[in-house]
């Protein structure tokens, strides 16, 4: 089963690359790891006629510690971002989450940068980015800009990325203090994606959750996070108990047309799994306390 | 669009079309055609070759990406007529019946050994979740990784 065809053209800057998506427009797609476009175009879903690929410009890799942020290249494999010891000491939810995207060559070709700018419902890295407070940065013709993951996923495959702009940079806060964070999934037994999937991030201080930052994806049409949880937690004992409470408050303010639903999940399962997976990522998180 | 690469240590220089697969530049230009395709879908993992030491699923590699790589198939394991390790391990422990996923299930187990050369049980069996049997049930794959492990 054959792309469509398409020109090929590879990007040795992020420079050369916008220039090239402005050139091209709207008929043109980034290709970073392929491993969501390339099935997507062998399937006829998408069929761009011009591909740049962005996959050997070397300033897009790699993940630094700059201070209290994690700053992490679009580039960086699902591989390299599991086996991080970095990631999996400041940013755990997100460790936790690349360790089970796909399958172990689905990691090494699949990037963070090619996962959130998909934005399938489905995937890992979403939630994790979302509950980690996470920011992505984005260059365009006019310049660089930043989004906070809260305003970047906004529906189905739907981001705040403009067509013409790049992701360059993923940056996730690592916090003061006692921070400790999990992401658990309820993988789809074919294709592995998450039906559902919880990342939960908790500040402690004493034996006190003072902020808690809970978001899933797989349940709703993009990631979200869980306001009803979060606003149980606040303040609560960071007990096994008080997480169990607080998980019954995951479907707060949601309604049943909010859930998807498909021949796998319904949408009534999708709410039950959602308290169930909040339930065990805040006592998996608390376990690291 | 003309691509360099080495394929099980032999260079190769070839013309391809951009949309060409690195699994159909294996099998239908370079007529290395152990490395099977199973599912097309990026599911099976039967096309699975190695690329620059990482295992990866060749039939959702554009072969352009592949430019400049290195490249390792089933053909490139045995050496001077002695068959791999874990070639021998599988045939050792009945780890193949049909034989059809078996060059894909070799190739990430000659991954996984590379970067954890002691894997649990548990740890192969994740390893390898990207690779569908039909036949075996699996057990005797995980047998002959481990066997292979300690072999190698
Ligand atoms: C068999 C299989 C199983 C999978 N299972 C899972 C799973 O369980 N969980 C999960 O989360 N994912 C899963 N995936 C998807 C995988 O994580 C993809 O790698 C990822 O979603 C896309 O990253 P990529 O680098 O391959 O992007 P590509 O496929 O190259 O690109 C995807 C999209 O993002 C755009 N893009 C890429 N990089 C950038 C950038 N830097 N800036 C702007 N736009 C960009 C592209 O233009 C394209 O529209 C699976 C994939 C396969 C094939
Ligand atoms: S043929 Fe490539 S994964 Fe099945
Ligand atoms: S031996 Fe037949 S598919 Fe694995």
């Amino acid at each position: 089963m054959y792309p469509p065809k398409f020109d090929y053209y590879r990007a040795s800057s992020v420079d050369e690359a916008l220039s090239l998506l402005q050139q091209h427009g709207a008929n043109a797609k980034v290709l970073a790891g392929g491993h969501s476009l390339i099935p997507m175009m062998k399937m006829r879903l998408a069929q761009p006629g011009v591909l740049i690929d962005i996959g050997r410009i070397d300033e897009l890799k790699g993940i630094r510690v700059e201070g209290d942020t994690l700053s992490i290249g679009p580039l960086t494999t699902h591989a390299a971002i599991a086996a991080s010891e970095d990631v999996q000491r400041l940013a755990t939810a997100l460790s936790d989450a690349a360790s089970v995207v796909g399958d172990l060559q689905v990691r090494n070709r699949g990037t963070i940068g090619g996962n959130l700018a998909h934005a399938d419902p489905a995937s890992d890295l979403p939630a994790a980015v979302l509950a980690l407070g996470g920011e992505i940065e984005a260059r365009g013709p006019a310049g660089s800009r930043t989004i906070a993951a809260d305003d970047f996923f906004q529906g189905l495959f739907t981001t705040a990325l403009d067509e013409n702009e790049i992701i360059t940079a993923i940056r996730v806060p690592t916090g003061q203090g006692t921070r400790v964070s999990a992401y658990v999934k309820f993988p789809h037994p074919a294709s592995g994606y998450a039906v559902v999937g919880v990342a939960a991030v908790l500040d402690i201080a004493g034996n006190k959750v003072t902020t808690a930052r809970v978001a899933a994806n797989g349940a709703f049409e993009c990631a979200k996070r869980l306001a009803g949880v979060e606003q149980a937690l606040s303040g609560a004992d960071a007990t096994a108990e008080a997480a169990a409470s607080a998980a019954e408050h995951a479907t707060d303010g949601f309604s049943a047309d909010d859930f998807m639903s498909d021949i796998f999940a319904s949408a009534d399962y999708r709410a039950h799994l959602l308290k169930v997976y909040t339930r065990r990522a805040l006592q998996k998180a608390l376990e690291r306390a | 669009m003309q691509i360099s690469l080495t394929v099980n240590g032999r260079p190769y220089t070839v013309d391809v079309e951009p949309r060409m697969l690195l699994v159909h530049l294996l099998r239908d230009v370079l007529d290395l055609t152990g490395t099977n395709v199973g599912c097309d879908t990026s599911q099976c993992g039967a096309c699975t070759v190695i690329m620059d030491g990482e295992a990866v699923k060749s039939c959702t590699v554009l072969a352009v990406q592949a430019d400049g790589s290195d490249i390792l198939t089933i053909e490139g394991l045995a050496k001077d007529g002695e068959l791999h390790p874990l070639q021998e391990a599988f045939w050792n422990n009945h780890g193949l019946q049909c034989g059809y996923c078996t060059p894909g299930m070799i190739m990430t187990a000659y991954h996984l050994l590379q970067v954890n050369p002691n894997p649990t049980e548990e740890e192969i069996r994740h390893g390898l979740e990207g690779n569908i049997c039909r036949c075996t049930g699996y057990h005797n794959i995980v047998r002959a990784v481990q066997e292979a492990a300690q072999r190698m």
